[in-house]
């Protein structure tokens, strides 16, 4: 190398060349931000994954589904008015959830936080419905270790209530956030992932509901 | 560097030692079959080895030769770096594995079927047809923890770790386990087949050469599974029968009791000769209900199917409601650790404890090696002095 | 009563009789471990080390770091996994006839289940991400990974989950069901100590951080690609990179959905995979499965992008069919997940079941052939430079076909009834990791390590440690195909059959070649150390054709001042043909992801959690658990996560490069 150091524009060719020279390095300051579309895809993909985890407990819950051990069968323990009122309770909550998101979009971080506040308490009262459902089961002997059904229905439902327990408690750990530092990019990014991780939830509470309690209660 | 592809070459030489050791020495018993199906399966190996070394012999020399002929210090080969496409090579690289695979899936399509454990054979050996007349020999096969039973359901008898057959006679085995998978596989005779807990599976085979082979499972099932085999005697008809009489003659019965003292987790059994057996041995085995007082699968699904009809509720307590008599859970079913209870943890010593100080070991006690070989303390085995050689 | 019940509630079901202290060979590993992990801690607290290993390796999130920290794992691991094989061979090589050997049945039992486990999930896969994530940013022309905290948790979690597999060696044991752990053997009936536990929660724990790294890459390869580096201007390496990490994310919920199953069987008493009350133990086998015939391409597809990389850089040439690898590569990824029942074709399913399986699998042979010829014309009409990663290439070529060969035999289902669970199928799948596998990390091992670290590898131990592998592999597993063609089965303690003894006396002889092999490699890297200003070469000492060649060697920490921009496949290549120059001015300030502490304190609470778990110690389960999740709430509450390198530092540190790399 010569004692002439070359600069960003000869290093480019792009300093006294004529013909379309080819540019070998970005000059320009970077885009920061790129990594927030990352975020969105990765947790996107999470999101796939934790599906994953599901359809698997779908799967081995269809296998187990007849297995009843000479215990309850689904029809003798569901009690589908409680799992509709369950169902409404999480639907609401979803579309609480979406106003949230309007109202983020709105930038008003107080009715962000309220909305997240009321889809908390609806989330509440889910989780408080199934663990009502569950106490009822186990009190009258239909435990998971009775049967291979009852094992696969209280993993699936169960797995379900663990992931509605846990979008609870990042609930509240947003709203304290927007209260700090409000609706800031980090924050807005955040609620986009939790709004999608709760209408996940529901998708998959929805199948819960059909192949689950439907099914189960027709056969 | 023209040092380096000299070794090359002998690297190619020896990638092709396993083909030359089996040419030359192989004399194993997938090789050297002595039934019917087995023989098959063998000739299905050479076969797709034939069709694969039509492509991997010619990749092996070209990569031998272009390493050689490519090698930096070779002035006299070409160098054209911008050789990266063409279309016809490309069609080749593709349509030359794409034809073996379409050879070797036609291949694969028909003797799956053929094949096919469940199918009853079509014929007894390459020149003989099965005879319609003869109904098959049944054999019923239970893998125990850790040794094999063998029910001959229309002969009335039983062996343990000991498979006799006779030759030139189709034979059905149905299979089941006990407690663990295991596999029933007898080189010689036919492949392998998985035996589960609570299913029945099946296979048919045929031995066409008298002799005594090998057997054994091929998956393993815990502590004593190296020695879980058996011996598997090829008979002509006459030794069968005498066979047979020796075995009703000498040995004791295959009772509810002796299967379930016999079921216990035993290893290095003997063979054993049971004169009689009951007939409903096997059906229970399978579907889990040795054990007097246990509902059977069938009992239970039954039941199962009744309910999910809108049948009347059921007791949420395991086994009841179930006929009288059945009530129990197919087995002790220990308890999940977190519903223990403090005082009911175990504290876990390590296996390498001695279980028993100053005996050397449980199974062998001849040997000073034998170091409690088993975690599990080794109940003896019903009827060893009498049926140690039957 | 009162004593042991207060005991019960701090130790659980630990007590003094847990440890091995019976056990005069795992007394003498113990001691071993103690006396050099004494003399490691030692040296570091001596020189003063703990703060500099801290700050700019535990913590990093640089991801060149975290890649060389798997690395390490994968290696220490390496001789872990690699003296459960001596030992096995060296029981195999004289328990024959009267002779018991020298290890018992729950020793052995527990050292064919660790060794299985230990070289897929603590070996082979930090091997393979741990070079993906040293090489695959620089080859897009990224300055890190998309998500870099995450990246260096899911280290550490990996590092858990080994970890607690290492201390089931010293305090309990480990698990007997063979490496995937299979049902009915552990179940709780059946095997009610510690041992499926220990292997269940060190599973699970990596588990989460092969699939958190898996969702990383793949978001780091979609978004963060140089400008003008379209899908079909990737590097292959990259492409296979991408194929496997979405296998990851595809396949590991399943395992991490199964062993929790298993988990809760164990824990619980519910009946998913029990014998009775409707369990269903064909449940877990198709479940694991599942996730087991995928994972056998997470590890062998960027293994084959090394290879194209390698024989491409060696050869001075473009890859041979592009196009024809990417696509080959997408279509073993699809097929990948439709072929995992052929791992149990004996179970009894139906011929027409049985036959698309097995068609399914010889499929797969089709688009793994064509890379094969894609390699071999590469090499065709090129100037091929026989240095250590080309020889581990055409090693590679010739015992792999020999390994796919065999894998369709398996394929067949009839064939499949008299080989399977065989020596000779122990055969073909340590024929294809080692001759694919493991031959290929070592290939980019001596390929990349110049880029790492600024000096080469040195050649001759290089060479021994190549012809160990080699001639070590051919000798230890030809007997093996050998004696499973004699039907012989896998798994076993004892043989009856003293004529089949001398087969097990050469694959030890094998082994302990192997062994020199091994030697040579850690010789290498220490003699490489001491030797590295003789060893030292530019940023280029290859004549490389891909990005990571364009920075500096080993690159700063921002990876390139300025980000590259791409024109064509072989980016760096095209960049020297035409005639750019480094820019050495003009520089702007770089922003960078700050260092953190969470990753290693997340971690290490998860290994408590999963101690506690297998030893019933519930009370210190409870903490640990409340002390990650708060941690990890606490962790949210950092907004300050991030800083700038200024622009003078950049140009500083780009000056001294250029000085070093000239």
């Amino acid at each position: 190398m010569t004692s002439h150091s070359p600069t960003v524009e000869e290093a480019n060719g792009t300093a006294g060349a004529d013909a379309a020279p080819p540019l070998f390095y970005q000059t320009e300051a970077d885009h920061h931000d790129h990594s927030s579309g990352g975020t969105m895809l990765g947790f996107w993909i999470y999101l796939m994954s934790d599906a994953l985890i599901f359809a698997t407990l779908f799967a081995t819950y269809g296998v187990l589904s007849t297995s009843y051990a000479g215990g309850p069968a689904p029809s003798q323990i569901f009690d589908l008015s409680l799992v509709a009122l369950n169902t409404a309770m999480l639907l609401i909550s979803s579309i609480t959830c979406g106003m949230a998101m309007i109202a983020m979009e709105q930038g008003n971080v107080r009715g962000t936080q309220l909305w997240l506040a009321i889809t908390g308490l609806f989330g509440a009262a889910f989780i408080g419905i199934e663990l009502y459902e569950f106490a009822e089961l186990i009190h009258e002997g239909a435990t998971p270790m009775r049967s291979a059904f009852l094992s696969g229905f209280f993993t699936l439902v169960g797995t379900h209530g663990l992931h509605v327990f846990s979008g609870l408690i990042w609930i509240v750990v947003m709203v304290i956030q927007l209260g700090q530092r409000g609706l800031i990019i980090e924050n807005r990014r955040r609620l986009m992932c939790l709004s999608m991780f709760w209408h996940l939830l529901d998708v998959v509470w929805i199948g819960v509901f059909t192949f689950v309690y439907l099914l189960g209660v027709l056969r | 560097m023209p040092d380096h592809p000299a070794p090359l070459a002998r690297l190619a030489r020896a990638a092709l030692i396993p083909l030359l050791l089996c040419v030359a020495g192989c004399q194993g018993a997938v090789l050297d079959p002595a039934g019917d199906i087995a023989l098959q399966q063998r000739n299905l190996i050479y076969a797709s080895v034939g069709l694969m070394l039509l492509i991997i012999v010619p990749v092996m020399i070209l990569t031998v030769v272009f390493a050689w002929r490519y090698r930096a210090g070779n002035k006299e080969a070409t160098y054209d770096p911008h050789f990266d496409h063409s279309t016809s090579l490309e069609l080749i690289i593709w349509s030359a594995p794409l034809l073996i695979i379409i050879a070797l899936g036609a291949l694969t399509w028909s003797s799956t079927h053929l094949l096919d454990p469940f199918r009853p054979l079509n014929r007894i050996s390459a020149t003989k047809a099965v005879d319609k007349k003869q109904r098959p020999l049944q054999v019923q096969v239970v893998s125990l923890d850790w040794k094999w039973l063998f029910i001959y359901p229309e002969l009335g008898i039983a062996t343990v770790n000991e498979l006799a057959l006779p030759v030139d006679r189709q034979v059905r085995f149905d299979m089941t386990s006990s407690n663990m998978m295991n596999t029933f596989y007898a080189p010689t005779l036919a492949g392998m087949i998985y035996t589960m807990p609570g299913m029945r599976s099946t296979l048919h085979a045929v031995l066409n050469r008298p002799g005594e082979y090998e057997g054994m499972s091929a998956n393993y099932s815990g502590a004593g599974f190296s020695y879980m085999r058996f011996k598997l005697r090829g008979l002509d008809d006459a030794a069968f029968a005498r066979w047979v009489g020796e075995v009703k003659g000498r040995g004791m019965p295959l009772d509810t009791a002796n299967y379930l003292k016999l079921e216990k987790p035993s290893e290095k059994v003997p063979v054993m000769h049971f004169a009689s057996v009951d007939p409903s041995l096997f059906q229970r085995a399978y579907e889990r209900c040795v054990t007097p007082g246990t509902p059977c699968m069938s009992e239970i699904m039954a039941r199962d199917h009744a309910a999910g009809g809108g049948g009347k509720p059921h007791p949420m307590k395991a086994g009841e409601g179930m006929p009288s008599g059945r009530q129990s859970l197919p087995r002790e079913k220990p308890e999940g650790g977190l519903m223990k209870d403090t005082d009911e943890i175990t504290p876990v010593p390590h296996n390498s404890k001695p279980r028993q100080p100053g005996v050397p070991g449980t199974t062998d006690p001849d040997s000073p090696r034998n170091r409690d070989l088993s975690f599990l303390s080794l109940p003896a085995t019903p009827g060893h002095a009498r049926a140690a050689r039957g | 009563m009162f004593n042991e019940t207060v005991l019960k509630t701090i130790f659980g079901r630990l007590s003094f009789e847990s440890f091995p202290i019976h056990e005069p060979i795992l007394i003498a590993t113990f001691l071993g471990v103690v006396v050099i992990g004494l003399g490691i801690v030692g040296a570091i607290t001596k020189y003063k080390l703990w703060g500099y290993l801290w700050t700019e390796w535990f913590t990093s999130v640089d991801h060149k770091k975290i890649g060389i920290m798997y690395i390490i794992l994968g290696i220490i691991m390496l001789l872990r996994g690699f003296a459960d094989a001596i030992m096995m061979r060296a029981q195999q090589a004289v328990s024959f006839g009267a002779n018991e050997g020298y290890l018992n049945a729950h020793h052995y039992d527990q050292i064919f289940t660790a060794h299985g486990t230990i070289m897929i999930f603590f070996v082979a896969i930090p091997l393979v991400v741990g070079i993906i994530n040293y090489v695959m940013p620089l080859q897009i022309g990224a300055r890190d990974v998309a998500f870099p905290f995450l990246n260096n948790f899911s280290f550490w979690l990996t590092v858990a989950g080994a970890g607690l597999v290492m201390v089931s060696l010293f305090v309990g044991e480990f698990s007997r069901g063979g490496w995937l752990n299979y049902v009915p053997v552990a179940n709780l009936q059946n095997s009610p100590d510690t041992g499926p536990d220990y292997y269940l929660w060190a599973l699970q724990i990596a588990g989460i951080g092969t699939t958190l790294s898996g969702i990383n890459m793949v978001v780091t390869i979609i978004k963060m690609r140089a400008p003008g580096m379209t899908m079909m201007k990737l590097p292959v390496f990259c492409w296979t990179a991408l194929c496997s990490n979405v296998l990851v994310i595809a396949i590991f919920p399943v395992l991490t959905a199964a062993f929790a199953m298993l988990m809760l069987d164990r824990y619980v008493g519910t009946n998913f995979f029990t014998n009775d009350l409707g369990g269903n133990p064909m449940m877990y086998w198709n479940l694991v499965w599942i996730w087991g015939h995928p994972e056998v391409y997470v590890l062998i597809l960027p293994i084959f992008g090394i290879y194209s990389e390698v024989t491409s850089t060696f050869t001075g040439k473009r890859l041979f069919g592009y196009s024809s690898m990417v696509y080959a590569t997408v279509v073993i990824t699809i097929l990948s997940y439709l072929v995992w029942l052929h791992h149990f074709f004996t179970m009894g399913s139906g011929a027409s079941v049985n036959s698309f399986f097995g068609i399914a699998t010889m499929v797969i042979s089709i688009p793994t052939g064509a890379k094969i010829f894609n390699w071999l014309f590469t090499m065709y009409r090129g100037q091929i430079r026989f240095e250590l990663p080309m020889q581990w290439v055409v090693a590679f070529m010739l015992t792999f076909v020999v390994g796919g060969m065999t894998g369709v035999m398996l394929a067949i289902p009839p064939a499949d009834f008299v080989l399977h669970n065989s020596l000779f199928l122990v055969a073909h799948f340590h024929n294809v990791i080692i001759g694919g596998v493991v031959f290929g990390l070592f290939a980019g091992i001596d390929y990349w390590f110049p880029k790492a670290f600024g000096f080469k590898l040195d050649p001759f131990w290089g060479r021994i440690h190549f012809w160990g592998w080699v001639i070590g592999y051919w000798v230890a597993w030809t007997p093996m195909y050998v004696a499973g063609l004699m039907g012989v089965t896998r798994r076993l303690r004892h043989l009856d059959d003293a004529t089949l003894q001398p087969l097990f006396i050469i694959a030890a002889i094998g082994v302990a070649i192997i062994a020199i092999g091994i030697a040579a490699f850690v010789i290498q890297i220490v003699v490489s150390i001491i030797n590295r200003d003789k060893l030292r070469v530019g940023d280029d000492p290859w004549n490389g054709r891909t990005l990571e060649w364009a920075t500096s060697s080993p690159p700063p920490a921002y990876n390139f001042a300025f980000t590259p921009v791409v024109h064509d496949l072989d980016a760096w290549h095209d960049m020297k043909e035409r005639g750019h120059q480094r820019p050495t001015g003009g520089y702007m300030p770089i922003h960078m992801p700050r260092n953190t502490g969470a990753g290693v304190i997340l971690s290490g609470l998860a290994a408590v959690l999963g101690f506690a778990m297998v030893w019933y110690i519930w009370w210190l389960a409870a903490v640990s658990f409340v002390a990650m999740i708060g941690y990890g709430i606490a962790h949210t509450f950092n907004y300050n996560r991030d800083y700038h390198i200024s622009a003078e530092e950049v140009a500083e540190t780009e000056r001294k490069n250029a000085l070093a790399g000239a």
